[in-house]
């Protein structure tokens, strides 16, 4: 479940990844010590193993032959196995330190990815905004002006659908579509996993473009570069404080649409005002995807984040 | 995961959509308590201590209604939530010192100025347990 907005998980498809794959994010605790039947007959096996100076046993029962684990770092939950026993005076109560960030599993996952990025020299942008900004419309535009000089490669969170995808691909670079189902955003656990399909060529750009959500995607950090909002001037100027999160964790925003400025009562100069009191340092970007208007403000700002990666 | 709070949450959800939010930090909260059980070696959480800032965008009372919903049947039943609220604290660009703040696009309370970096407030921490 999202921690963040409380959406459900479970539903998470990657493209290119088989049927049946089952997402689990964070790590994985397995009440497996109960047998199942299976086609008739109940098979159990146990095991035991050392691990970290110390021994434990369970026993473990598969039903499930598309299970996907993940051995880095997950904790089996054993039981009470005579290897597991406590020692005297330890069932007293006691104080645990924990010092844990609620959000904490997502922060390993976004340091692997980060780690990995900086090793293949990639550089990832993660796009915010609401839906209906326009961001696949710009990306589509910015890939068809950008890809002569760079490697990219792209990857399409919706809830639904591979149409996002498809319509990166025409343009003639890798995408690669996540559907999250019911999840409201991407997290890096997608992410690594997406990368072990998509993998992008080394000193490439990644563009990944989340859910069209404001909120949620705020909170999970993916190993981005910089997160990019896009806002469109169809919107109200007053999203940046209206979803200051957002706002908050990006670098730049984007204003898209500006060639229907003359038609709205869009107040640039208080959008930008509004921004900058959330965040003060958030760079601004002022374009149109449609005429093409600011856009090599655009492709000067990634291109200069391309020499410092 | 979402089975055990989705179907709790059901017939609440259209009147308690912002619960949603507190509620699925209280699954993590779960998550991180479940995991240091097989580390740490214990059976139950008696006491949970939190530390939340006010930019953390966290609502203390649903929070604690949350807890108790997701706690049950659970190893941390019946636990005492011991909430550690910590301030907002910003440093002003403009005065060059640190000021207190309740929001995330507050202005300075001495000078008016926006020019603020958030220094402290946005905790979201599962400080320590008592634990059995």
């Amino acid at each position: 479940m999202c921690t963040v907005c409380g959406c459900g998980e479970g539903e998470t498809r990657i493209e290119g990844q088989e049927e049946g794959h089952h997402h689990h994010d964070h790590d994985h605790d397995h009440h497996h010590d109960h047998t199942h039947e299976h086609h008739g007959h109940a098979h159990a096996h146990s095991h035991s193993h050392d691990h970290a100076g110390h021994t434990h046993s369970h026993s473990h029962t598969h039903d499930d032959e598309a299970h996907h684990h993940h051995h880095d770092g997950h904790n089996h939950d054993y039981g009470q196995g005579p290897a597991h026993a406590h020692a005297p005076g330890l069932s007293q109560s006691r104080m645990v330190q924990i010092e844990q960030d609620i959000l904490g599993k997502n922060n390993q996952y976004a340091l692997a990815n980060r780690q990995l990025f900086k090793y293949l020299n990639i550089l990832a942008l993660n796009l915010v905004s609401s839906p209906g900004s326009g961001k696949t419309t710009l990306l589509t535009a910015s890939i068809d002006d950008l890809k002569s000089d760079l490697s990219i490669a792209v990857i399409e969170g919706d809830q639904q659908t591979a149409n996002d995808a498809d319509r990166i691909r025409e343009t003639g670079v890798p995408a690669l579509q996540i559907n999250t189902g019911k999840g409201c955003h991407l997290d890096a656990h997608m992410i690594g996993h997406a990368m072990e399909t998509l993998r992008p060529e080394n000193n490439s750009l990644l563009f990944i473009e989340n859910v069209g959500n404001l909120v949620c995607p705020a909170a999970f950090d993916l190993g981005e570069a910089h997160k990019v909002a896009i806002l469109s001037v169809t919107e109200g100027e007053d999203k940046p404080i209206k979803y200051p999160d957002m706002f908050h964790a990006a670098d730049l925003m984007i204003l898209n649409k500006t060639d229907l400025l003359p038609y709205l009562d869009f107040d640039v100069d208080k959008c930008i005002e509004y921004a900058r009191r959330v965040n003060p340092d958030i760079e601004v970007i002022q374009l149109s995807a449609k005429s093409g208007e600011g856009m090599d403000d655009w492709y000067q700002w990634i291109k200069s984040r391309m020499s410092q990666s | 995961m979402e089975g055990r709070a989705g179907t709790k949450l059901q017939g609440r959800i259209e009147a308690q959509v912002l619960v949603m939010h507190e509620m699925s930090i209280c699954e993590g909260i779960l998550t991180v308590m479940e995991e240091q059980a097989s580390t740490q070696q214990f059976k139950r959480v008696k006491s949970v201590w939190l530390e939340i800032g006010p930019l953390a965008g966290v609502e203390i009372e649903a929070l604690r209604f949350g807890f108790d919903v997701v706690t049950r049947n659970s190893l941390a039943e019946g636990a005492k939530l011991e909430i550690i609220e910590m301030p907002g604290v910003a440093w002003c660009l403009e005065c060059s010192k640190n000021v207190p703040i309740k929001q995330r696009f507050d202005a300075c309370p001495d000078c008016g100025s926006f020019q603020l970096q958030i220094t402290g407030g946005d905790e979201l921490r599962i400080k320590e347990l008592e634990v059995d």
